[in-house]
């Protein structure tokens, strides 16, 4: 009989309790965004697709090495070179991103020693095309330069 | 008053106004409420704050086509959302918000409403059988077994106001508690049933009231995780917005009878500004912790929901029922 109507009184009570909880975070302010309307700054640890990095002078840090190639697990990444007629570095051509493939493991941006390619913060990305997902990076900084 | 047909008529279209008002906009109140409570921001674009919502959701209920799933029982089908509404918009009818305002006041009123409210289960059956869907079912049965085993705590409480009252007409059990806020029948001692117990039969009554009105966390009828949407699946369109309204409007019906029968009506503490808006406060103040208990606790289990009635509420319901008429032959 006692058991009976502690349970009653102790069930009753973490009731109120869980209210209690509830009427607190009621008046506390919202914690999202309203997403279309405003975005939040990604954090600088955000792996996004891979993007070429660019000097003091806008041209790609790549010396077209070609260590981003092999170490892709997936065989993502394209790249080309060519050495310009009395030129002392190759000068990258091409930089073809699969990224249909990819899974943002990292592995290129480990293997680069010359700091020339880095995760982009970019993530809207939803497409019906498939072909929206090659990425030609070497376009892509042109554009940004612009 | 004298009934005449302009009255009735005049009565009818409040009530349903009120009840339609009421259900759009406690619908509005509810997602903004638990978007507080989870503290995300809610509707908020139609309109300010989100308001212009529930018309448009309205619209476009409207918009829709009716459609009965072949197989189902054709007139069942269309009559269980007007049997789910149809209660409700009645009892409006006899629900006094003041003194004067009031379609038509009965002294059977406490029985008439409580005929009405179990008249609800009734259309939840017809839905849910009519549709011939397993889901539906499930959610028919559950929700019939409910509103059996939390009709009779409900009833067994209100018989313990009426006994204190010594009437079953809705005005005169507000006036009896007039006297100052004191006197309503949820205080204690001084109230005029010198019980002990009435904060008790007040909190059985508001855990029967959730339970009869199918909410959470006693939505055990529409619990959307095991039964898609229970018995309302079949129904889109305005059936289903009879549904809703149906819903809301009980709630409010709910809200009515537990401000008359324990917080004093339309009585007001300390004599300051008597009027119909401490009924109006009072009853928002109620359905307000409707949402603010529906967006606390997690749905119960169908077998947590029936042995709470059955081993707690109704027994404790009857002990005050006993006590009760004990004190009131000894007093």
């Amino acid at each position: 009989m006692v058991a009976y109507f502690t349970e009653i009184y102790t069930g009753l009570m973490s009731l109120f309790i869980g209210m209690g909880i509830t009427f607190k975070e009621f008046f506390k302010p919202t914690v999202t965004v309203a997403y279309p309307y405003e975005t939040l700054t990604m954090s600088s640890r955000y792996r996004g697709h891979i993007e070429l990095v660019e000097d003091e002078e806008g041209n790609p840090q790549c010396v077209v090495c070609g260590l981003c190639e092999k170490a892709c697990p997936s065989d993502c990444i394209t790249l080309a070179g060519e050495k310009p007629e009395g030129g002392k570095k190759k000068v990258l051509t091409k930089y073809m991103l699969d990224f249909t493939k990819c899974s943002l493991c990292g592995s290129c941006v480990e293997s680069c020693s010359f700091g020339a390619i880095d995760f982009s913060k970019e993530y809207n990305l939803a497409s019906t095309k498939k072909e929206d997902f090659y990425f030609d990076l070497l376009k892509r900084l042109e554009e940004r330069k612009k | 008053m004298r009934l005449t047909l302009l009255n009735v008529i005049v009565a009818v279209v409040l009530a349903i106004a009120f009840a339609a008002l009421n259900a759009a906009y406690l619908v509005w109140a509810e997602r903004r409420g638990a978007a507080r409570i989870q503290r995300r921001p809610g509707p908020n674009i139609n309109g300010p704050f989100g308001l212009l919502q529930p018309p448009l959701d309205g619209i476009k209920l409207m918009a829709k086509q009716l459609t009965i799933p072949g197989g189902a029982d054709k007139i069942m089908f269309i009559t269980a959302p007007v049997l789910a509404m149809f209660p409700a918009i009645m009892s409006f009818v006899t629900i006094p918000f003041s003194d004067s305002i009031v379609a038509k006041n009965m002294s059977v009123g406490v029985l008439m409403i409580f005929a009405f409210a179990s008249m609800g289960s009734m259309s939840l059956l017809f839905a849910g059988w009519s549709s011939r869907n397993k889901y539906s079912m499930m959610s028919s049965v559950r929700a019939v077994s409910q509103a059996v085993a939390y009709e009779i705590p409900m009833l067994i409480t209100a018989i313990t106001v009426v006994m204190i009252a010594g009437s079953t007409d809705l005005m005169e059990i507000v006036h009896q508690q007039s006297r100052s806020f004191l006197h309503w029948n949820i205080f204690p001692l001084l109230g005029n049933s010198h019980n002990i117990l009435m904060p008790f039969s007040f909190l059985i009554f508001f855990i029967c009231t959730l339970a009869e009105t199918n909410r959470a966390p006693f939505d055990l009828g529409e619990a959307e995780s095991e039964l898609v949407a229970g018995f309302h699946t079949e129904y889109g369109s305005m059936g289903f917005g009879l549904f809703f309204m149906g819903e809301y409007a009980n709630i409010v019906i709910g809200s009515c009878m537990t401000t008359i029968l324990f917080l004093g009506g339309w009585g007001c503490p300390f004599g300051l500004f008597p009027g119909v808006w401490w009924f109006i406060l009072k009853l928002y103040l109620l359905i307000a912790t409707f949402i603010w208990i529906r967006w606390t606790f997690p749905r119960t289990t169908i077998y947590g929901l029936l042995n709470l009635s059955w081993k707690i509420l109704i027994p404790l319901s009857l002990f005050n029922l006993l006590f009760t008429a004990g004190l009131i032959k000894v007093f």
